[in-house]
């Protein structure tokens, strides 16, 4: 089966054609960089991403504090993730990458700040 | 009124990248004032990955691409930092009046450099006719309510315009749990990028309607309905094609436009389309002295370009400022 998928690796967006047998991909062409080739393997098999989104804070500076997950995780987990951490409040400082909750979804990732945050 | 080197309007990316390029040049005096709370600008908001690939060889959310900056910043104690600082006034010889809690403040620079950044077109400068219902929000208003607030705008949402601020906004909404019912798109192509396209919409489900337009916002009090039209290669709808969608929520994406009002102060030419100033060449001004970096100047797709084009607008300044001396 040929499928035809973007790489989102970087702004460049490179148009990929990728050639799989079901989970198991043949051949992958398009890609300006190596990049595109991991991408589309792992995009057939089990798709990954980074979350990004912010969790409440108790008196800090901003109401809100910015995380994302220290490494992708599966796109269908997405959902689960975005459950667990909307039951994290935050309320000491942390600086740009201080771990907020280690392992949040038992996948081996752990959510982390994208920026310092004092007390109020 | 105090005399001051350089004076750098805005805290954003190309606002730090300038002051740091400039001290980096051999100015020694640098004020860079803030209207925020904190340094950073818009990146602040941009909660998303996809800053800093050029610049650090690694793909960085908007707060991170800016805590790296923020960093440098506060650590040069040459670099005066004002934060909650509102510069209001601008004049042909480079007096600067700022706000800042509990006092009007008036310096004068040797040059400056602003860096003010964007704001958004609203739904007034592109026309949609209907009602006036509440539920209608600036796509990047919405990305800060959602990112710094936690406040989430409505259930059931549409976006007009498919570019980056749309598109993120429909996958951090659809994230949150509300239904992104469309994405409308008057032109053939989005404006985005394409993996955004893939990552946003795609992963999401979300329907990205080419060559539509929202020809009506129906709701009384709150939004209910809009109604979609489909628009032919010259923009005219195409009778018949029209259908419904109900929804609470209309983002309305639809481009940024240059700040560019203490120039126009200052008697600075203005390109009166796009907002910006007219000059020589990027980063300067029609003025002497005064220069314009960042989404002032022109308006970026990415964080990185602003950051390598304010850096040489500090430079310049300090080139300006220091003649020959200039490192
Ligand atoms: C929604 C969105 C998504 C984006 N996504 C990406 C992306 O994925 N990757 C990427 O590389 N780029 C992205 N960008 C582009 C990038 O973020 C911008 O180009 C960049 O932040 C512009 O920097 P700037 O410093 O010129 O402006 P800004 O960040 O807007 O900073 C301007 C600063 O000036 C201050 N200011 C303005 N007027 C005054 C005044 N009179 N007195 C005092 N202070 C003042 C403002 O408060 C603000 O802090 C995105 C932009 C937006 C809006």
């Amino acid at each position: 089966m040929t499928r035809t998928m973007t790489c989102i690796e970087c702004p460049q967006g490179c148009q990929l054609t990728v050639e799989a047998q079901g989970a198991r991909v043949i051949s992958v062409a398009g890609q300006k960089c190596k990049c595109g080739d991991k991408y589309a393997r792992q995009e057939i098999e089990a798709p990954l991403r980074t979350l990004t989104t912010s969790v409440l804070t108790r008196g800090l500076e901003l109401k809100m504090l910015p995380v994302r997950s220290s490494k992708p995780i599966p796109k269908e987990k997405l959902f689960e993730a975005m459950d667990a951490v909307k039951r994290i409040v935050v309320t000491s400082p942390v600086k740009a990458g201080t771990v907020v909750a280690p392992d949040f979804l038992g996948l081996g990732a752990d959510l982390v700040a994208c920026r310092a945050l004092n007390k109020l | 009124m105090k005399n001051r080197e350089l004076v750098i309007v805005g805290g954003g990316p190309a606002g730090m990248a300038a002051a740091l390029a400039a001290r980096a040049a051999g100015v020694e005096d640098v004020l860079l004032l803030e209207r925020d709370q904190h340094l950073g600008g818009i990146l602040n908001q941009c909660i998303h990955p996809g800053f800093g690939l050029h610049h650090f060889k690694e793909e960085l959310t908007g707060p991170e691409y800016a805590d790296r900056f923020v960093r440098l910043v506060k650590e040069d104690h040459k670099i005066e930092v004002s934060l909650r600082s509102f510069a209001v006034k601008l004049t042909t010889d480079r007096e600067i009046s700022f706000l800042r809690p509990g006092a009007l403040e008036e310096v004068k620079a040797r040059a400056v450099i602003l860096a003010t950044g964007c704001r958004e077109r609203t739904r007034e400068m592109i026309p949609i006719p209907g009602s006036r219902p509440a539920g209608i929000y600036p796509a990047g208003l919405a990305q800060k309510m959602v990112n710094m607030e936690g406040w989430i705008p409505g259930k059931e949402a549409v976006i007009v315009g498919s570019g980056d601020i749309g598109l993120i906004m429909a996958r951090r909404m659809a994230l949150e749990g509300v239904s992104v019912k469309a994405v409308v798109e008057i032109q053939k192509t989005s404006r985005g990028l394409v993996r955004n396209v893939g990552q946003c919409l795609e992963d999401f489900g979300i329907p990205l309607y080419f060559q539509h337009r929202i020809s009506a916002i129906h709701g009384s009090g709150r939004v209910e309905k809009v109604d979609v039209v489909r628009v032919d290669d010259e923009c005219k709808d195409i009778p018949g094609s029209g259908f419904e969608i109900t929804c609470d929520t209309v983002l309305v994406s639809v481009g940024l436009i240059p700040e560019n009002e203490l120039l126009e102060m200052a008697g600075a030419e203005l390109d009166r389309r796009t907002n910006t100033p007219v000059a020589e060449g990027v980063n300067l001004t029609s003025l002497p002295g005064v220069f314009a970096c960042g989404n002032a100047c022109k308006v970026y797709d990415l964080a990185d370009s602003v950051t390598r084009d304010s850096e040489l607008a500090g430079k310049m300044a300090a080139q300006y400022l220091l003649g020959g001396r200039a490192a």
